[in-house]
């Protein structure tokens, strides 16, 4: 295949041009404001700033993210093993129709579900205390971070379970039969066979969820009080509220950091992985 | 999907003991009976498993739709007070904020669509099948308006799109959520190009097909599915969107998304839950075809 890369190139430039205008541009502009001061020398004051302001919002979205992203693992995984390994035909029928009704529910209409679901006086509670679970006197309000947690779970274990179960169907089924055949139970055929097969899939699904929880606004927003809250909560609080720039771009770059360390991981792996073929 | 391929029976029948004394056949007949009560346990069990399931995955949903027909609702009650459509004609009413907005998200993300499928045909074609120098990062490029922060992001587009004039218009936030949904176009068109057998088109090109006719007859319709698919990821991404027009769209620009947020903040939640409900549409709509477009062979391919 020694065709001539030029063409590739120009083929990507458009797709290129976009991502330069529209997303490495600001990229350099908010990390501009986060480093500079006022009369335009290197400082990382905003970062004070930005620390004694907000350092626990910071834990707190780094604890939100990390929590719901390992609840989307597993919870993924045992679908897509259900699925795939299961041999009770009505029970996978039921659940392949089941799981993926989040799946393209927008965050803000999950958040909105959930303010209402999970409140004090929300449907969730009212079903427990009418199947007589819970006294009235105990319900308590999910509305913090267990809320947005629950939120982020529900909404992206249906696109990773999408993806994994994709993945798995197209796992050579001699080799699973095979490991059956030598009395090994499903859950070690799924651990031990069928997941290191599928092991990229999951972790791509898993970074693109990572990442799009780190970014959402509209659920801290809607879902949880406001102390403590998730980061892009606050750096819209700042440039809303007192239109400063430098200390929500420090913020933004703080979550960038956050999200820099995933996308590393998530290198690592695919080096370690061309380097083994 | 692969159909379920008998494996192993899942419980052996306890086996048949030929000994003729009572006793052990008697403890055979327990056995089997054990057996039967452990298999209808068992059911219950996965039946019960799957109640739950239902209950947290539509429980939410249903708590919405209450709230669409609830004219009154207050706290000590378990469910609405009174019942009504009185909302639904206000959300629905010709001169409402609803149904212009509705106009608005639509158009918007049609021509969101229109734009990220543009660039990334071309891009997913060549990340998929020409030599391109550090491919890896080229493709990491894209996933990055996905991986970084999009709010930190978006603060500073406002304030570059403020200075030339883009705040506040159409082509603003379609740019935006363009960007945005590159990384769902460009991975799952450049997947749908590798999941195409090489040989198709290399005997299209054999029997004397130019690299353009090979690619308009025989590429690019083998790879329809995977783009449709795309396509739909990014209508749904613009669709879908609140952050980018939260700052970008703010005030001329109010999408759905937007007109729930101000419903739901200022309390309104009989109007949040029916633009809710409108949102919900296409989202589940394009939910029950999706697997016809996005078959196991593309998805195994995505992100590599």
């Amino acid at each position: 295949m020694a065709r001539p890369s030029f063409f590739g190139l120009l083929l990507i430039a458009p797709a290129l041009a976009m991502i330069g205008g529209l997303f490495l541009y600001p990229l350099g502009f908010s990390l501009v404001a986060a480093f500079t001061e006022p009369d335009g020398d290197l400082s990382v004051m905003h970062f004070q700033k930005a620390y004694e302001l907000y350092s626990t919002d910071i834990l707190f979205t780094i604890f939100i993210v990390v929590v719901s992203t390992l609840l989307t693992g597993l919870f993924s995984i045992a679908i897509a093993g259900i699925l795939t390994l299961s041999e009770t035909p009505w029970l996978v029928g039921a659940l392949r129709n089941l799981y993926r009704w989040p799946l393209f529910i927008p965050f803000i209409v999950a958040a909105q579900c959930m303010r209402t679901f999970l409140a004090k006086n929300g449907l969730m509670n009212n079903s427990f205390v009418a199947l007589g679970l819970m006294e009235p006197l105990q319900t308590t309000s999910f509305l913090d971070w267990r809320g947005i947690i629950i939120t982020f779970v529900w909404k992206q274990v249906p696109f990773v379970t999408l993806m994994l179960a994709g993945a798995m169907a197209s796992v050579d089924r001699a080799t699973i039969e095979a490991g059956r055949n030598l009395g090994a139970s499903r859950v070690r055929v799924l651990i031990e066979l069928v997941l290191p097969q599928v092991a990229q899939t999951l972790l791509v699904g898993l970074v693109l969820s990572f990442v799009t929880m780190l970014s959402v606004l509209s659920v801290p927003m809607m879902v949880a009080g406001s102390q403590p809250t998730m980061l892009t909560v606050d750096m819209a609080f700042r440039i809303n509220s007192y239109g400063d720039y430098a200390t929500a771009n420090a913020l933004g770059v703080i979550s960038y950091a956050i999200a820099g360390t995933v996308a590393w991981i998530y290198l690592r792996h695919n080096i370690k992985r061309e380097v083994q073929a | 999907m692969s159909g379920e391929t008998p494996l192993l029976p899942a419980r052996a029948e306890p086996m048949a003991l030929t000994d003729p004394a009572s006793g052990v056949r008697r403890r055979s007949v327990y056995s089997d009976a054990g057996a039967r009560f452990r298999s209808m346990g068992s059911a219950g069990l996965k039946i019960l498993g799957l109640a739950v399931f239902a209950f947290l995955l539509f429980g939410p949903l249903a708590n919405l739709a209450l709230w669409s027909v609830a004219e009154r609702w207050y706290t000590p009650f378990k469910l609405p007070v009174s019942y009504g459509m009185r909302y639904w004609e206000v959300v629905f009413r010709p001169t409402g904020d609803a149904m212009a907005s509705l106009a608005t998200s639509v158009s918007i993300a049609c021509l969101t669509v229109l734009v990220a499928l543009a660039v990334s045909v071309p891009a997913g074609y060549a990340l998929a099948r020409l030599k391109l120098p550090w491919r890896t990062a080229l493709m990491i490029l894209f996933l990055l308006p996905q991986a970084f922060p999009s709010v930190a992001i978006y603060i500073n587009v406002a304030r570059v799109f403020y200075s030339i004039g883009l705040t506040g218009t159409i082509t603003g936030v379609v740019l935006v959520h363009a960007a945005h949904g590159l990384v769902y176009s460009v991975w799952i068109a450049a997947a749908a190009f590798a999941a195409i057998d090489r040989d198709l088109e290399l005997a299209a090109r054999n029997i004397g097909a130019s690299p353009l006719r090979t690619f308009f007859t025989v590429t690019l319709p083998l790879a329809a599915p995977g783009i449709m698919a795309s396509a739909i990821f990014v209508f749904l991404e613009s669709l879908d969107e609140f952050t980018g027009t939260f700052f970008v769209g703010v005030p001329q620009v109010t999408t759905l998304p937007l007109l729930l947020y101000n419903a739901s903040m200022g309390g309104n939640y009989q109007i949040a839950s029916i633009t809710a409900l409108i949102l919900l549409v296409p989202s589940v709509l394009f939910m029950i075809v999706i697997e016809r477009f996005l078959k196991a062979d593309v998805l195994s391919k995505v992100g590599q």
